[in-house]
């Protein structure tokens, strides 16, 4: 551990460190553009020089010097200030002064910097500054290169997080503009990240554009409900508008990035939005009153409350199921699932479903094998980790149908029998391992294969001091809440429609198959007018995740608490409300007459749900010996990436994503 | 003067073919086996004894340069040379002159040089530009590698060596050693941070050896005729012979291997035939290359030519790529000139240089007209300063300096030409 000087203050400082973190441990703010934690050091905008003893008589780039014993760094001599003034000057001569129109103020890297360590005024008077084209980037990103300071902090990032050489440099000097290959949109699922890297308003977000002012925004600590990551989102409204949504720092979760789906979406909150209680009348959906709609689904049930049953969907937080689940017992029902494609896999055991490395653990893995999922669409974020793993040596494997990886990966086929019989290539990598894991997607789940890979635990030796290799990787943000919650009945989605319930809840359910309930009376309690509602004899308006406080529990079992940033539109009320006054209008009692009491008694049924943080689910259960895997993989789940749940299927942005981004059709027209 | 005897660039005229049959002739060649049997230590002692500096313009002595290469590959990282002949800076004209006319020289320096740094390889970077001395190196490179002097078994000293030419696209900035790794490697010619230093992780990660042609040509013949040989030229610290190019207002321009430490005033004499016009008409010269300060004629006529003795004068020896400007020269014109090229040539990755370039470009512009204040002169001082060492590499401050030394020696002119301008616009006022 070496110590430096600070300013005359001696300070210890990890091995490894450099300059400038020595000068961030020891308090000293050192102002820089092209630095970034995360990314590789490029050293190239020179505004973190400092001095430093010993070493050349000439400012140092503190970002790339490493922290040495015995430095003596100095961070307010004359030298250190005009070095600033100097690179800040520079910085400044041709970046246009239009702060007024740009996005990017009152959050600007440069505009605050330029306040903080510029000189007063300009002496680059009687020259023009350079304009640089526009660029395009795709429907996410705007462009306005003018501004560019060339930190190369998007290129980096496209290159060495995301995995895909998108973005670059072309010519030099002076004329040296960063732009796509081609000019091509950028096309991976975490894009957007360039606009929070981006130092200046160079890459800001097209959809937000001219929207708002950082000022006039309340922040909102959410969760993103678009995949099973549970992103930590801070949502910026202004109003009763969500305008837009930032990732916030979580190492063990996000890092600091966010998928495009999950940044984006945001649009679809205020779209095709259920704002009323509907009746279907006479084949058509009709306005009506909660009074008439509560009445209609007590008289259905004639008094035989038990014949009643409740479908989650995949955005919907703890608290709703809780509030559902404890309406259906007190009706005397159990009927509730929220498997809602019809997944049965095995649940009396949530270790052997649950993202058992942990999200931040994956990246230490030195041999992946992925059974079934696409997980740059499934989650992006896991990718970007799984990259990491592979940069630090890891092999992966894959079965299913080939993706486009951003690393190298080996594809075994689509048939899942390899589980059962593993070839010698896969086999010797795992042997070799160190920390091998194994991370079994929906698609796998769907085949059945959960028994088949859980025998790889053995095999492989997954599961070893410190370390736990089997991870089922879950795409529903309500996934692992519904498991904790016991939101399930063993043969799924099957078994609910063989009771045939007279009445069936629907909450926010949109992905299910409605054909086997056409004799039940459908209610849906949801936000969003998507196939749910198109089914729904009875609309019940509720509230999205963003307006609503809720618990949620991502992939790898992480108990994250989300709080309500806006108001939900029109008569639209929180979810458990509304089950709450539909239990009087059944007349049973639930026992719970606030949010308070309703988590209070959650918390009480299922403890771990009580604390942030990842919940304890034991040991792996013990391998069916018999368990063998069959058939295999033709397709994943997810067809498109960004049009996987009702809001991002509203969202006009996420619309256009996937027509300019995915769809083919315009090219094969214009090839015709 | 040098006598005939000791020179080591003994076809660089091109009088005779640069063959490997003439070139065994003149001696290179000659017994390889034998230099590399003295072995990698020895071989490094005696380049350090024979006080050679770097002839690409740092002047870093070449023999501890090579004993920073690591003595064994604990990874199995091979160890790389490059062989620098991107001669891309305005004024110089010597790896050209080796290359076309005793291009075995350099491959024979590229196998002894290689095998004593342990080196897997030698890749020679040649400027672009160079069509026929590329066409000229691949043949010799062929003709060594057909006769066996390089390849598997080099010279039949048991070492393999190989050695790859590789073409560059016309940057000078990849004449800078980081960023000719880059470029090397098939990226944007951009120079890397330091450190890690190239002996530490270079190209393609391995630990590699950046040298000048000429630093490395004359290797084979220090090693025959001994590092005392080589140190008995020159001052102390400024060992050896070195070629000098002059241009510009002298009789005759030329290409010459000299003595180091060679006064000015007989450099000029002997080979050049003197200054256009006499000695009294000699206004400044740019000693170095480009990116050298000037020194003005006074300065100049009887100081010593090596490195040491530049610096003195405040300016530096860089590649001995001597500018003679006479009387009959726009200084101003000429250093804006130098301006606008390292414009044109700055990589734009970091902040000083890519901004910084230009604007002082645009003010020697205006300075050359005289559409100026008088205090803008401080202005363009200050800001050269604000270039000068905060950037990635030296090419901030080789274009920093050219001004620098304007300002030192001319601002009289300077002056007159803004006082000038602005008589012409009262005038017009008036």
């Amino acid at each position: 551990m070496p110590k430096v000087t600070v300013d005359g203050e001696e300070i210890e400082v990890p091995a490894g460190a450099t300059v400038l973190q020595a000068c961030e441990l020891a308090g000293k703010e050192i102002p820089r553009f092209c630095y970034h934690e995360r990314l590789s050091i490029a050293g190239n905008c020179r505004m973190c020089l400092v001095e430093v003893k010993p070493g050349p008589p000439k400012p140092q780039a503190s970002c790339a010097l490493p922290a040495a014993d015995n430095q003596e760094i100095r961070t307010d001599t004359p030298m250190v200030k005009k070095a600033r003034e100097g690179v800040m000057e520079f910085l400044l001569i041709n970046h246009p002064l239009d702060c007024p129109i740009c996005d990017q103020g009152g959050e600007c890297d440069l505009q605050d910097q330029a306040v903080a360590y510029g000189r007063g005024g300009s002496r680059y008077e009687r020259e023009n500054k350079r304009a640089v084209t526009e660029k395009y980037m795709g429907p996410l990103i705007k462009t306005i290169m003018t501004r560019c300071i060339h930190c190369t902090r998007c290129v980096r990032f496209s290159e060495e997080i995301a995995g895909v050489d998108e973005i670059g440099a072309l010519y030099r000097g002076e004329d040296m503009q960063i732009t796509t290959y081609l000019e091509q949109a950028a096309a991976h699922e975490l894009s957007a990240n360039v606009i929070d890297l981006c130092p200046v308003g160079a890459l800001t977000s097209r959809p937000y554009a001219f929207e708002a002012r950082p000022w006039e925004l309340k922040r909102t600590l959410s969760i993103d409900v678009s995949d099973a990551v549970g992103a930590n989102i801070s949502l910026h409204s202004k109003g009763r508008e969500v305008m837009r949504a930032l990732p916030r720092i979580n190492d063990d979760v996000n890092e600091e990035w966010l998928s495009d789906k999950g940044r984006y979406q945001v649009d679809g909150l205020g779209k095709r939005r259920l704002d009323k209680v509907f009746m279907r009348k006479g084949g058509k959906l009709q306005a009506a009153s909660w009074n008439e709609a509560f009445d209609a689904i007590a008289g259905q049930l004639e008094g035989k409350n038990s014949s009643i049953a409740a479908v989650a969907g995949d955005m919907v937080d703890c608290e709703t199921m809780f509030a559902a689940k404890a309406l259906l017992n007190a009706c005397g029902s159990t009927q509730v699932e929220a498997r809602q494609t019809g997944m049965t896999y095995d649940v009396s055991n949530i270790a052997a479903v649950n993202f058992n490395s942990t999200l931040a653990g994956i990246e230490t893995a030195d041999c992946i094998l992925i059974v079934g999922s696409h997980v740059r669409w499934e989650a992006a974020l896991v990718n970007a980790r799984l990259r990491k793993a592979v940069k630090g040596g890891a092999k992966v494997f894959v079965v299913g149908p080939e993706w486009e990886t951003t690393y190298p990966a080996e594809f075994l086929g689509e048939d899942l029998k390899v589980l059962n019989r593993v070839p010698k290539g896969l086999g010797d990598a795992m042997k070799a391992a160190e920390r091998p894991a194994v991370i079994l997607g929906g698609a796998a789940l769907a085949k059945g294969a959960l028994g088949a890979a859980l025998k790889l635990v053995d095999k492989f030796d997954l599961v070893k001091d410190g370390w736990n290799g089997f991870n089922v990787l879950h795409m529903s943000a309500a996934r692992m809440g519904s498991l904790m919650l016991d939101f399930t009945v063993p043969g799924g989605m099957a078994d609910i429609a063989a009771k045939a319930p007279k009445v069936l809840l629907s909450l926010g359910a949109d992905e299910m198959d409605y054909e086997p309930f056409a004799d039940s009376l459908k209610v849906y309690i949801g936000h969003h007018g998507d196939k749910g509602a198109h089914a729904a004899d009875i609309i019940l308006p509720a509230a999205s995740h963003a307006e609503k406080d809720g618990t949620y529990v991502n992939t790898e079992g992480r108990v994250q608490f989300a709080e309500k940033a806006v108001f939900a539109p029109g008569d639209a009320r929180e979810d458990w409300t509304i089950l709450r006054a539909l239990a009087d209008a059944l007349g049973v009692n639930v026992g719970f007459d606030s949010f308070g009491e309703l988590q209070g008694k959650m918390i009480a049924e299922v403890p771990a749900l009580g604390e942030e943080g990842l919940a304890d689910y034991g040991a792996l259960p013990k391998a069916d010996s018999s368990a063998k895997a069959e058939g295999s993989i033709s397709a994943y789940p997810i067809a498109d990436f960004y049009l996987t749940n009702p809001i991002a299927r509203a969202s006009a942005v996420m619309q256009q994503c996937s027509a300019e981004l995915l769809d083919t059709n315009e090219i094969k027209e214009a090839a015709e | 003067m040098l006598a005939d005897k000791d020179r080591i660039f003994t076809n660089l005229y091109g009088f005779q073919d640069w063959g490997l049959k003439a070139a065994q002739k003149r001696g290179d060649w000659d017994n390889t086996k034998a230099l590399i049997e003295r072995g990698q230590d020895s071989i490094i002692e005696e380049m350090k004894s024979s006080g050679l500096r770097g002839r690409g313009g740092a002047g870093f002595p070449t023999g501890l340069k090579w004993s920073f290469m690591p003595k064994e590959s604990k990874d199995g990282r091979p160890s790389f040379l490059v062989i620098n002949a991107d001669e891309s800076e305005p004024g110089s004209c010597k790896d050209r002159e080796i290359i076309r006319h005793d291009p075995h020289k350099l491959i024979e320096g590229a196998l002894v040089a290689g095998f004593a740094m342990r080196a897997r390889a030698a890749y020679i970077y040649i400027r672009g530009e160079y069509i026929r001395e590329a066409e000229t190196l691949q043949k010799a490179i062929d003709e060594a590698y057909d006769a066996g002097l390089i390849g598997k078994n080099a010279s039949g000293s048991g070492y393999d060596f190989d050695v790859f030419m590789h073409r560059g696209a016309g940057a000078y900035i990849c004449g800078e050693e980081t960023a000719m790794i880059e470029s090397l490697e098939g990226k944007k010619g951009q120079p890397r941070l330091k450190p890690p230093f190239p002996a530490g992780a270079g190209l393609y990660g391995c630990p590699t050896t950046v040298n000048n042609v000429e630093s490395i040509a004359v290797v084979p013949t220090i090693l025959r005729r001994g590092g005392a040989w080589f140190a008995s030229f020159g001052r102390e610290g400024n060992h050896g012979t070195k070629l000098f190019q002059i241009s510009g207002h002298v009789d005759k321009p030329c290409v010459v291997e000299e003595e180091m430490s060679i006064p000015f005033r007989e450099l000029i004499e002997k080979h050049c035939g003197g200054i256009t016009g006499g000695w009294d008409n000699l206004l400044a010269v740019i000693p170095g290359g480009s990116s050298v300060p000037l020194v003005p004629a006074e300065q100049i006529m009887d100081a010593p030519m090596d490195f040491d003795g530049l610096k003195e004068l405040g300016s530096g020896l860089g590649t001995a790529a001597v500018i003679v400007m006479d009387k009959s020269t726009d200084i101003v014109r000429a250093i804006s000139r130098i301006s606008y090229f390292y414009k044109h040539e700055s990589c734009g990755q970091c902040t000083p240089c890519r901004e910084g370039t230009g604007w002082m470009w645009r003010m020697m512009e205006r300075l050359r007209t005289g559409d100026a204040a008088i205090e803008e002169i401080d202005m363009l001082h200050e800001v050269t300063k604000q270039v000068e060492g905060h950037t990635i590499c030296a090419l901030g401050d080789a274009a920093a300096w050219p001004i620098q030394g304007l300002i030192r020696h001319f601002r009289p002119e300077l002056e007159k030409r803004i006082h000038e301008h602005n008589a012409q616009f009262a005038e017009a006022a008036e």
